[in-house]
Order: structure tokens, then sequence, then C-alpha cells
């Protein structure tokens, strides 16, 4: 079956500096903390590009398997988040190569920076991807699970080489994965999002549906 | 007929949509369209022959992504052969009138290059050559390189193109819609880049419908001088009913395309979307149109991987501090390969407002061809100038130039036939602006005359090459006065007279008027003013230097360049004082003596303050003591705060960066007096093969650093026998290997047994997002450290004990 993959952009979605400074490894921020946090995200703003490929895939799922038509992958995970759903919002998105280049600009002569930075990138991709699911449940008047990512539980990332001859995520929106199964630009996300029709809002999120309850980015909520 | 020939005199057009219509035919989404070519041949053959028979000059071969990455050896060449053999049994059948060409079509490979992405720049000019050596033996009439949405792959597309084969080659890359590529490139960079290196046509495809590109087509067209190429999308994709469907119809598509042909695009056709309808209906609307005629523009324009600059608006500033000569402590740094000091000196320079920087790390005992590739490349991965390589050595020239991601400045060239044989060639195949000095075997006149008849003379010759004059800036060499009082008034009027008779751009090394004088600043400053009003184009100069800076801004305010004098007033108070005397942060202020007050800057993370008081400390406490007695307690301060979790890691390397300012400010005070440091002991540290993300690397380096230890720092994406080659050269008692992603795990474990077998003496310490103790413990690491702090408690443990 052919998909049909269509691209989304939008402006800065909202800016949050708790979570940047949660992904920097800094949750109690002193002024000074919170000064550098705001000059780097002023700096990272004007490199941002955000860019979205997504297409609406069938599904089929049978025990832990999901197919997909164009291909299918076996996960006991995804297949629960996915469970009740016969489609399934399948999407590349990221904020482009300019964050990067401020990382390893500052990697090189500030590390500080080069954590704000990598923390402010990280919450730049997850407002993004949060702000697309947002409008594509909206505009199309459907609800969507929480959004699962190859390398999530026990969804292999091998899927990602499925993924992206799918959405073709190179043309569409620059986005190109290494031999070694790794995105660049780094601040990406491919995911997969269940469609439900019963119009309940869009799921959470958040830390409190994963299942690595040791991880140190663990959100206090 | 040649194509060359019918494209300097008509408007050619190119085909449409290929893979579209494949889809429309049965083709999957996923699977690879350059296939059809064996597979549905009949399908393949039937949409090129109605492109021909709507009007296309030139139809593509179906080899978009038909390259080594995606296909065995073998497989590839079937697949090019076939396609060949495809368009021209389309061309055959055809039954257009038209002349017909076959262009072999080339697009991006989908990896991102090093250093974004984990393409080495050599494999994809390997992997492209490959492509173009089979479309040449199997008889395609030109080469289309396409849809290319990143500068450096561009550049190993069209170098591989122009290696292996003589035919004419299109490039044409994919615009956002924010007017540049996927990776920052400007139309002004990619047409400097391009032209450089001798594109036939340039221009814009894919991405978007023509209303969308029509900016970006006109900047071509205002900076090109060879013809602007132009196949947009037919606007944007939707679904509808289960297809896809493309916004624009045909007749608005040729309506809007022509509007931009009778702007000078000599070159259009379609992308995604279009069918032999719009072609047709283009071809129909514009066939009797009178082709633009083709007009140099004259630029002289070099580009980094993001912009372009160019000469003859403002003054541009070269910044000249990336060179050893009579700089102890950069020569420290280039003998002991420390490329954070040369890239600092990098941003310093671009934050005080030059625009290129010169690149000179000759020394005579280091591999110059080996540190000026590592600094060019490694330059390009933090600033995004435009880059001036300073050498000698053809050898190094020519590695340098072939990496440069833009077009580079080259510096430099001079009137000695050897010379002229030894650039030229390079300019010719690479690109680039080239400094030509005018001097000869005769050495340098000591007349603007005798000057000038050398530039018409390198002139001459650089035309012989098909090198143009706008690709050629001439120095009129700056001598001090302080041997000859006229020497600046002879190289004023070489300059002028070059300028006006010549009509060639200039630049001068202005700070070598001053030599052997005293407050040398004063004399720049003033002579570079004379200069400007000599018709100086740009200067090789120190933005540190607050006369420079402030006659540029001057003169720029004065000449008209600066509307409302808002730069003048932006910058008036940085140069009212020098750089190196910058009043400290108002919120720098730390109480005491300054042996505790430095301990307290640096808990606090103030740099400039630091270097300061390490400074004031060094006139009266020996080195190593400053060291043990402020530095190294600071940092335990804050490393044992961060251990307990009061002190997070931004603000623990706040202060480890503020405690490098002062290593820094006594590397220098050592190096002053002839000395070197003594560290503690080499630590090898790299991220593994696979792995391109380095920030943690990058923060273990910092600290050990700090500590004292000698780190020699790898890199990413390092193989493991670099590593060990590195370790058992270095006899390393520790090696540090981070990992970020499960798939890197094995090279990492590749690497540890390697270092057991050939260095068996190593302890071998791992980090990384993914790793935990259990995962070190099974690939055989001596230690797991979870962060930095522990790293460095480990290479005590190992080093100091």
């Amino acid at each position: 079956m052919s998909v049909i993959v269509s691209t989304w952009t939008c402006s800065s979605p909202p800016f949050s500096e708790e979570e940047a400074l949660r992904y920097a490894g800094c949750r109690g921020a002193d002024e000074g903390m919170r000064r550098l946090l705001l000059d780097c995200a002023a700096q990272a703003e004007e490199q941002m590009a955000y860019r979205v490929c997504y297409g609406v895939l069938s599904v089929c799922i049978q025990g832990d398997c999901c197919d997909f038509a164009n291909f299918s992958v076996c996960s006991r995970q995804l297949a629960k988040n996915l469970d009740g759903c016969t489609s399934v919002l399948l999407f590349g998105a990221t904020v482009g190569v300019g964050i990067d280049r401020l990382i390893a600009k500052y990697g090189r002569i500030s590390p500080a920076r080069a954590v704000m930075l990598q923390g402010i990138g990280a919450e730049r991709i997850e407002a993004l991807c949060d702000a697309f699911c947002r409008n594509y449940a909206e505009g199309n008047d459907v609800g969507l699970r929480p959004r699962f990512s190859p390398g999530y539980g026990d969804l292999p990332l091998e899927v990602q080489k499925s993924v992206f001859a799918v959405l073709d995520c190179p043309r569409k929106i620059g986005l190109s994965l290494s031999e070694s199964l790794l995105m660049s630009p780094s601040k990406s996300v491919t995911a997969f999002a269940g469609i439900t029709h019963n119009k309940r809002k869009s799921e959470n999120n958040g830390c409190s549906s994963c299942e690595n309850t040791g991880c140190s980015y663990r959100s206090e909520q | 007929m040649n194509f060359r020939k019918y494209l300097r005199d008509h408007i050619v057009f190119l085909d449409g949509g290929m893979g579209t219509l494949l889809q429309k035919r049965g083709l999957q989404a996923g699977e690879a369209p350059e296939r059809w070519n064996l597979t549905h041949r009949e399908a393949v053959i039937d949409i090129q022959r109605q492109y021909f028979d709507a009007g296309s000059n030139v139809v593509c071969t179906n080899t978009f992504g038909a390259n080594t990455l995606h296909f065995a050896e073998d497989v590839l060449e079937e697949i090019v052969k076939a396609a060949l053999d495809n368009a021209r049994a389309a061309r055959d059948k055809s039954v257009g009138a038209q002349e017909k060409f076959i262009a072999l079509d080339i697009g991006p490979s989908g990896k991102l290059l090093k250093p974004l992405g984990d393409l080495d720049f050599e494999d994809a000019v390997a992997m492209f050559a490959r492509t173009v050596r089979l479309g040449v033996q199997y008889g395609a009439d030109l080469i289309l390189i396409e849809t290319m949405s990143d500068a450096y792959e561009t550049k190993a597309a069209l170098l591989a193109a122009k290696e292996n084969s003589s035919l004419p080659v299109l490039v044409s890359n994919a615009y956002g819609e924010d007017g540049k590529l996927m990776t920052g490139a400007t139309p002004a960079a990619m047409t400097a880049l391009l032209e450089g290196m001798g594109v036939d046509a340039l221009g814009a495809n894919c991405s978007l419908g023509p209303k969308q590109l029509c900016g970006v087509v006109e900047e071509l067209l205002r900076c090109a001088s060879v013809p602007v190429l132009f196949k947009p999308n037919a606007g944007l994709p939707k679904g509808v009913g289960g297809e896809t469907v493309y916004d624009v119809t045909d007749r608005e598509f040729a309506e809007d395309v022509a509007k931009l042909i009778q702007k000078g695009v000599r070159v259009a056709g379609g992308c995604c979307g279009t069918t032999p309808a719009h072609i047709r209906m283009l071809a129909d609307l514009t066939g009797g149109y009178t082709p633009v005629p083709l007009a140099d523009k004259g630029c002289t324009v070099v580009s980094s991987y993001t912009h372009a600059v160019t000469f003859g608006q403002a003054p541009v500033l070269i910044g000249e501090r990336i060179n050893p000569t009579g700089k102890k402590r950069f020569k420290q740094a280039l003998m002991e390969r420390d490329m954070d000091y040369i890239l600092s000196e990098g941003v310093r320079q671009q934050e005080q407002g030059a625009d290129i920087l010169d690149v000179n790390v000759g020394l005579p005992d280091i591999d110059e061809a080996a540190m000026l590739l590592d600094s060019v490349c490694a330059l390009q991965s933090v600033v995004d100038l435009p880059l001036q390589i300073d050498t000698s050595d053809p050898e190094a020239m020519e590695a340098a130039l072939r990496r440069y991601n833009g077009k580079a400045m080259i510096n430099s060239v001079n009137g000695k036939r050897d010379s002229m044989e030894a650039v030229f060639p390079l300019a010719h195949k690479y690109g680039g602006v080239i400094v030509a000095l005018t001097l000869d075997e005769n050495g340098i006149p000591d007349t603007a005359e005798g000057r000038v008849k050398i530039a018409e003379k390198i002139l001459h010759t650089a035309a012989q090459y098909g090198i143009a004059k706008k690709d050629i800036i001439f120095d009129t060499l700056a001598m001090t006065i302080s041997a000859d009082t006229s020497a600046a008034k002879v190289t004023l009027a070489a300059l002028r007279r070059i300028r006006e008779e010549l009509g060639c751009h200039t630049l001068l090394g202005v700070s070598n008027i001053s030599f052997g004088l005293p407050n040398r600043d004063a004399v720049n400053g003033t002579f570079f003013a004379l200069a400007l009003a000599y018709g100086l184009s740009g200067a090789i100069m120190n933005p540190y230097s607050a006369d420079m800076m402030r006659t540029y801004y001057t003169f720029k305010a004065l000449w008209n360049l600066d509307p409302n004098c808002a730069e003048y007033i932006g910058a008036a108070d940085s140069f009212s004082i020098s750089v190196s005397q910058k009043a400290e942060h108002p919120s720098e202020k730390v109480e005491g003596q300054a042996g505790s007050q430095l301990q307290s800057a640096i808990i606090k993370g103030f740099r400039e303050r630091v270097g300061i008081l390490t400074a004031e400390l060094l006139q009266t406490v020996p080195p190593l003591e400053i060291v043990n007695r402020e530095i190294i307690p600071a940092l335990n301060t804050v490393g044992e705060g961060f251990e307990n979790k009061t002190v997070y890691l931004p603000q623990l390397l706040t202060s480890a960066e503020a405690a490098k300012c002062a290593f820094e400010s006594i590397k220098t005070f050592v190096a002053a007096g002839g000395k070197k440091s003594a560290g503690k002991g080499v630590v090898v540290i790299a991220t593994v093969r696979g792995d391109i993300h380095d920030i943690g690397k990058n923060i273990v380096k910092l600290l050990l650093e700090n500590y004292g230890f000698d780190v020699v720092d790898l890199g990413k994406d390092v193989p493991a026998g670099k590593i060990v080659e590195t370790v058992a050269d270095l006899h390393a008692p520790l090696a540090g290997l981070s990992a970020l992603m499960t798939t890197t795990v094995p090279a990492m474990e590749e690497t540890i047994r390697l270092l057991r077998e050939k260095a068996p003496w190593c302890k071998v310490v791992v980090g990384g997002a993914v790793l935990t103790q259990e995962y070190a413990d099974r690939i055989g690491a001596d230690k797991y450290a979870k962060d930095a702090m522990e790293t460095v408690r480990y290479a005590q443990s190992v080093i100091e004990k």
C-alpha cells in the first residue's frame, strides 16, 4: 500500500525552562544557571528549524506483532500501546542541524554551555512532538495514544530502517540515519502514535508511563 | 549537438517527476524506484518517452538513488546500464522534433556527512564517483546532480563528477521555506561553491512549488554567472482519496515558471508531482521566448557552509590570529596538537567581528599538511566563517582545499613561475579566491609601477589556467616604515592603481607596516584608514586590536556604509578600551585576598575574573603553588558538591571552565619562560566507532585536564585500531571510552579486546548514556564511571598512587 507522506512545520512551540533544566541535569538552578539557560535558549532559537514528516498506516495486531502493511515489527510493549487501534500516525520530527552545531562548538570551548544547549535541544524536540500530535489530533478530530519510539522498551532500534524507508525522512525533513542507527540531526524523534476514534483527550506522555524507573531524568510529577 | 553548445544559446527544457508517476503505476512506499529499470522497463520507458514527446530537451535516467550505499556493485552496474538503455529507447520512440539529451541523474545519499553525520567526505566522493563512471561508460550526455540539501555533499558529488568525467554537470539544490538548504547554506553560498568548481548550470529543485521558490531563484539569478536551473514541485502534496495529489495545476505551474524564465532562468523542468502535461504546457508557453543572455556578475566572493562574503562592499576583515609567527603559546599548542586552543582563537575572532579567518599552522617540526587539514575540519565544526588557507606547501594546500566546505580564500600566490604553476591548478579545480602578492623572482619592486606590472603578469598567467580576474585579490605588500619611510606611499600607490586600472580587489597584511616601532596599533590603525580611502577591499588584521576596530567602524560610518551609524554606535563602547583591558563584569566581584579570591571566583565560575586574578598571582607565586593551593582546592569543593548532589552538572562545568582559564594563564606564563608544564600522566580518550556524539567525553576531558592529566582526545567515531595505536605509542596508563548507543557498545567491546592484546598495561574506564555496571563488566572494562567526577577519581587512583 502506498503511504501518503506529508510535512508539517510550526513556529517556536512554547518553551518550558523547567524541562530544559531537567534535561540539562540541573533541577535546582540558581540565578546564574537560569541566566545561562535563557542566554543559551535565545541563541538556540535562532538556529531552530522545526520540521515533521508523517503518514498514516493501517495496523493489524496479532499477539506481540504489529503489521503495518509495508513492514511489521514484533514488540510486546508497542503491541500493548497500540492495542485496539486500526491505524497509526507514524512521524519523524527534527529541530534541525543548528543546535547540533552549537553543541559541537561549545563542547569544544564551553562544556557548561553545551550541556545547557543539550537540555534545550531535548526540550525543543519534545515540545515539537507535543505540538505536532496536538495539532494532528485536533485537526483530524481523533485521539492519539502516547507516542512510542524505536528503542523504547522492547521495540528494537532496527525498526528505524523501515520507518525511514516509509517516511523518506532525508528528503522530506533532512533527517538521516547512520550505520549505527543514530539519527542526525541528533535532536530528532521518530514515533508511532496509535489513532483512536473515541475523541477523548490525547493521552499524556509523562514519565509515569515509562518502565525505566531508575532514569536520572525521570520527572517528579 | 553538443549539450554545452545548446545550453549557451537556448532555453533548455528538462523533464518532470518520475517517482510520483511510478507510484501511480504501483511503486510501493519504501521500494527502490531504480529497480524498476530492470523489473518494469516498459513503464519507465513510457514515462520518459512522454516527456520527450512533451518537449523535454533533457530526460533524466531513473537513477536518483543508484549508488553503492543502496545497491551492491554488480546490481548497481546493471541498474545504471538499464537506466541509460531505457532513456535511449524512450528517445528513439519519441516523436518530438527538438534536440534531445540524456542526463545521468544523481540524487543525495540520504546520509549526513561528518561532522554532523557519519558519512566521510572521501567515502561520499568515492560513492558518487562509482555512479558517475558507470554513467559515462553507458553513454550519458550530461550529469544532473539534484535535490542536494547539504553543501558538503553537493561538493562531494560535483568533485566526483569532475574527476571522473568531462561531461557537462548541472547541479540543483533543495531549498526550504527559509530560503536555505537543510544544513544552512544560502543561494549565494552555493553559487560561490559551485561556480568555483566549474559547474555548467546551477539551480533549485524539489521541496516546494514555483511560487514559494521564487525568492530563491531570484537570488540565484542575482549571484550566478552560469545558467540558472529551476525544477520545482507541483506545489505541496495532499492526500485525496488514498492518493497523493499535488495542488498546482499544469497551467498555473507553467505560468509561474514562465515568469522566472523571463527573468533569466535558462534550464526549466519539474520535480515531484509534475507530469508530462506540466512540461508540455511550459514548453508551449515559453518555447518562443528569447533566452536572457548570460552575464558574468564579476563578483569576488568566498563562502563557508552557510554564507558568502563578497568583496567590494564594506571592508572585509580577515582575522590573522591563527598563526604561530611570534606567538610562543600558539607554537606550544601546535606542538601539543591542542586543537581546542586553536578553535578558541577562531571563535574569539568571530566574536570580535572578523568576516574570514586566516589559518596558518606551519611550523618546521610538524606535519603541516595533516595539521592544516585537521585544523580546517575542526574550525569548520565550530565557526561558520569562510576560511583563508595560508600555506606555502602545495600538498597541504590541496588537502585543505579538497576538504574545505565552501569556496575558500587561498593565501597565497606570487609572480614567480613555480608559485603560479603550483597554485593555479588547485584554484581551478577546487575553486577559491587567490591572494596574489606583487613580488616575483626579482623580489619586491620598490615602485608602484613595478608592482602593477607583476599584477598584470599574474592576471595574464591566471587566465591561461581558466581563472578569472574576479577570483584574484592583490596584496601590494605593506613593508615596515621603520626601515624605509617611503614604503607606505609605494604600497598605497600600487593599491590604488590596481583597484582603478586593473579593476581588481586588494588587501593588505596591515600590521607589517609598523614592525619595529613602539605603539604599533596606532600606526596600524592610521595606515588601515589611509588604505581604505585608497580603495582597500579587505585587511588581514588583528580583530582584538581596538585601534583597528575603531578605524573599521568609523570608516564605515564616514563612507556611507553604515545606515544611521547604527553599527558604529553599537560598537563604540567596545573599542574605547582594548579587549585585554576590558573591565571585569560588575557581577564578578569577589571579596578577600587574591588567593582566596581566586578560589571563590573559580567556584562561582567567573572566567574573566579568574584569568585576571591568576595573572596577578603569577607575579609573586610559583605556578605549581597556585595550582595546588588555589585551583585544586576550589575544584575539590565543587567536585564534592557535585558528588553530594548539591552542585549540578552545568555549575560543575562553569567552575571547570573558569579553572581552565586559570590554567591558560599559567600555560601562557610558563610558555613565555620557554618551559613546558609537566602533567601527571597521559589519559587517552575517545568516543568509539559508530558513535558521533561526544559531549560526555568532552566533559570528562575538561575535568581530567583540570586535575592536571595530559589528555589525548581522539575525538568521536574512532576506530579501535587508532585508539590502541595511540595508547601503545604513548604507553598510556589509562584509556577512557565513551558510547551513547546500544548499537555501538560492540565497538567498545572490540576496542577493549584489542587493548588487552596490544597494551595489556592499560586500564580502561568506560562511560556513556547506555552503559551500566553490568554492561561494563560484560565487555571487560576495568571501571564503569557514572559521571566525569568518578572518572577523575579513578584516574587519580590509577595514575597517582
